[in-house]
């Protein structure tokens, strides 16, 4: 530090003085709106038909702010703001770079479909119970995970999206719910207490918490003990984002609540695992992920290949999708294995290398997986079962929500033009800069087995006239139409999300731009350590 | 001490991944419980142990006079306590509604969201 300059005035240098500029509260808006908003629905809980459209309001203006932030970003680099006027590394940053906005937007948006959605099937005890003050709480947890700047921080917003998650999970009450919140409730602790006891082992290695300040002294600290902290941080990370082998708990637990839940839970949580590692992994300890490289390799193969043969060998529609929703996991794991340079030596900086692609993938399996959920929520509806053995006969009793269904097949395999083609020719091309051939030869079976996978439940259901076996060819009369608050709620908000996968898939230009100056920022955060004021290095 | 410390983490470590290992959820709630209690425990020793200096600044001077006690890790500590409180709390609350609810204290039996031997997929197409 500067020496003892404010000796006799009674601020220490350690503090900023003036108040904060008002340009920087949107970074704290996205997650400041959804905490003090389920604080109000909370006394409001009495009044349950004034809860859905404060939510709805709430939601609006926290993706009205992180539009704002993120156009900011785009246009003057990464943002920061540090709590209580102390100066970084002393107080708290929230910092926000193109990764961060672009996955805050994403999941503020996908709030509010999902939040429109679960109007067509809550039920009245669920909203006495609390499900909009648990969306807002979980959202509140999300985008802080993704504005923060400091790691300890990182954990406390994990741990809140965490216990509104198991809220939302268990809020129906039925006895799979309950079986299902245990799985997921038990090894997602257990995963961020791994991840805290990497933060915890860091601290005492670099004495710092603020990612900024971790970037700038990671170089000095012994790598050796910096690899192992990584390689715990890997393991957390990996259990939040359900990546092979750590994967189990994702298929036991998220079919069992309502479908809006689990579309939201599919969307949104296990990519703020990945955000978390790319962050650590990449933009805070390069040096350390570059020694994890094969591994990280290994598991996104492993992930990329054996996903899509679970969800080849199931035959909930959920569950399937949950598979689903885990190959996506390694295809961003590919990202980070091959982010930095190309086979040549020469650094993919300019290009953002891998981490750009798994950005995009990570949009796209946000959107693409939360529109599949939900999609699947009106199937199960219309069967009235979630076994893909008894559906059939869909295509001639609902012809749109087939189309919505073989759409978001194609842009989950990774079809073009639809959203998901994107990102894996981005993915596959750093793949061959980086001369890894292994990984873009399992993105591409991937995405072979993928399309299978998703064809089979495609025909199984809307295709044949009728039910399993011998009863193929016969009527299916257990279809039931779909009412009109499902329709209004639940149909209309589905195909206005599969219409924005449609048009990124046609326009995708502005995304792949956007991506790519994340994967810049993040393979290169000088920028993003100027904006927390440590350019100068440690004091 | 730090040394006594890290092998007493390693102790609590060793317990809990016994516990967790183990198929009874009671068990894997009291690993649970004592995995925390461990991380805890590592993130204070990793903060350096100074004895009885609070880390207070005296009157008229900017800076402590001596090495103090570091602040931070209790901070941190704290925090960590509470939040893992209130997951465990939660997830008691749900062991024994499971246990109300599936009748089962057995992880083995508790296959409602994971049937135990699952239908093969449909052959057709």
């Amino acid at each position: 530090m500067a020496e003892t300059a404010g000796y006799n005035i009674d601020l220490p240098p350690a503090m900023i003085e003036g108040a904060t500029a008002i340009a920087d509260w949107t970074l704290v808006w996205p997650v400041a709106l959804p905490l003090f908003g389920a604080a109000v629905l909370l006394m409001a809980r009495k009044h349950p038909h004034v809860q859905a459209p404060l939510a709805l309001a709430v939601i609006a203006a926290v993706i009205a702010s992180c539009v704002t932030l993120m156009l900011r970003i785009a246009d003057t680099g990464p943002v920061a703001m540090t709590m209580g006027n102390w100066l970084p590394p002393f107080g708290i940053s929230f910092t926000a770079d193109m990764l961060s906005a672009l996955f805050a937007v994403t999941s503020s948006v996908l709030a509010l479909v999902v939040l429109l959605f679960a109007q067509s099937e809550i039920e009245p005890r669920e909203v006495r119970y609390g499900f909009h003050q648990f969306l807002l709480l979980l959202l509140a947890g999300i985008n802080g995970s993704f504005l923060t700047g400091d790691l300890f921080n990182l954990y406390v917003w994990f741990e809140v999206m965490l216990i509104a998650s198991f809220g939302l999970l268990v809020i129906g009450g039925r006895r799979i719910q309950l079986d299902g919140a245990v799985k997921y409730g038990f090894l997602n602790f257990i995963g961020t207490t791994i991840f805290l006891m990497a933060v915890g082992l860091l601290y005492g290695t670099l004495g710092t918490l603020n990612m900024a300040d971790i970037a700038v002294n990671a170089s000095r600290a012994d790598p050796t003990t910096l690899t192992a902290i990584a390689a715990l941080f890997l393991l957390g990370f990996g259990i939040k984002a359900a990546a092979f082998p750590v994967n189990a708990w994702l298929p036991a637990s998220y079919h069992t609540p309502d479908p809006a839940v689990s579309a939201l839970f599919a969307g949104l949580l296990t990519k703020v695992g990945v955000y978390a590692l790319i962050r650590v992994l990449v933009a805070l300890l390069p040096a350390m992920r570059i020694e994890l490289d094969m591994v990280i390799a290994i598991l996104a193969i492993g992930t990329l290949l054996l996903a899509p043969l679970g969800a080849l060998a199931e035959t909930n529609l959920r569950r399937a999708l949950g598979f689903i929703v885990i190959g996506g996991i390694g295809a961003m794991f590919a990202g980070i294995a091959m982010s930095v340079t190309t086979s040549s030596g020469n650094a993919l900086a300019g290009e953002g290398g891998g981490i750009g692609g798994a950005a995009v993938y990570a949009v796209h399996s946000m959107m693409t997986m939360t529109a599949f959920y939900l999609t699947a929520g009106l199937v199960e509806r219309m069967t009235g079962t979630t076994d893909t053995r008894y559906m059939g006969g869909l295509y001639g009793a609902n012809a749109p929500v087939s189309i919505l269904f073989i759409v978001l097949a194609f842009s989950a395999s990774g079809l073009p033009p639809f959203l998901g083609f994107w990102p894996k020719l981005t993915l596959v091309r750093a793949g061959l800069d980086a001369a890894e051939y292994w990984l873009v030869a399992a993105l591409l079976v991937n995405a072979f087995l993928t399309t299978i996978a998703c064809a089979r439940l495609w025909s199984h259901i809307f295709w044949r006239n009728g039910r399993e076996a011998d009863q193929t060819e016969q009527p299916n009369d257990r279809l039931k139409p779909l009412s009109a608050r499902a329709l209004r709620w639940g149909l209309a908000p589905t195909i206005v999300l599969v219409l924005a996968i449609v048009g990124l898939g046609l326009w995708p230009s502005a995304l792949i731009e956007y991506g790519r100056l994340a994967g810049v920022g993040i393979t290169a955060p000088d920028a993003y350590i100027e904006a927390v004021g440590l350019a100068g290095g440690a004091q | 001490m730090e040394h006594a410390l890290a092998a007493l983490c390693g102790v609590f470590f060793t317990v809990s991944i016994y516990m967790l290992l183990s198929r009874s959820l009671i068990r894997m709630l009291l690993g649970i419980t004592i995995l925390g209690n461990g991380v805890n425990l590592m993130i204070f020793t990793v903060g350096r142990l100074t004895r009885e200096v609070p880390p207070i600044v005296p009157d008229g001077l900017v800076q402590p006079a001596t090495d103090i006690a570091n602040p931070l890790p209790q901070a941190l500590i704290l925090t960590a306590i509470v939040i893992g409180f209130a997951l465990f709390s939660f997830l008691l609350v749900l062991t024994y509604r499971a246990y109300e609810e599936l009748d089962a204290d057995n992880t083995d039996t508790m296959r409602l969201a994971e049937p135990e031997n699952p239908p093969s997929p449909p052959l057709s197409y």
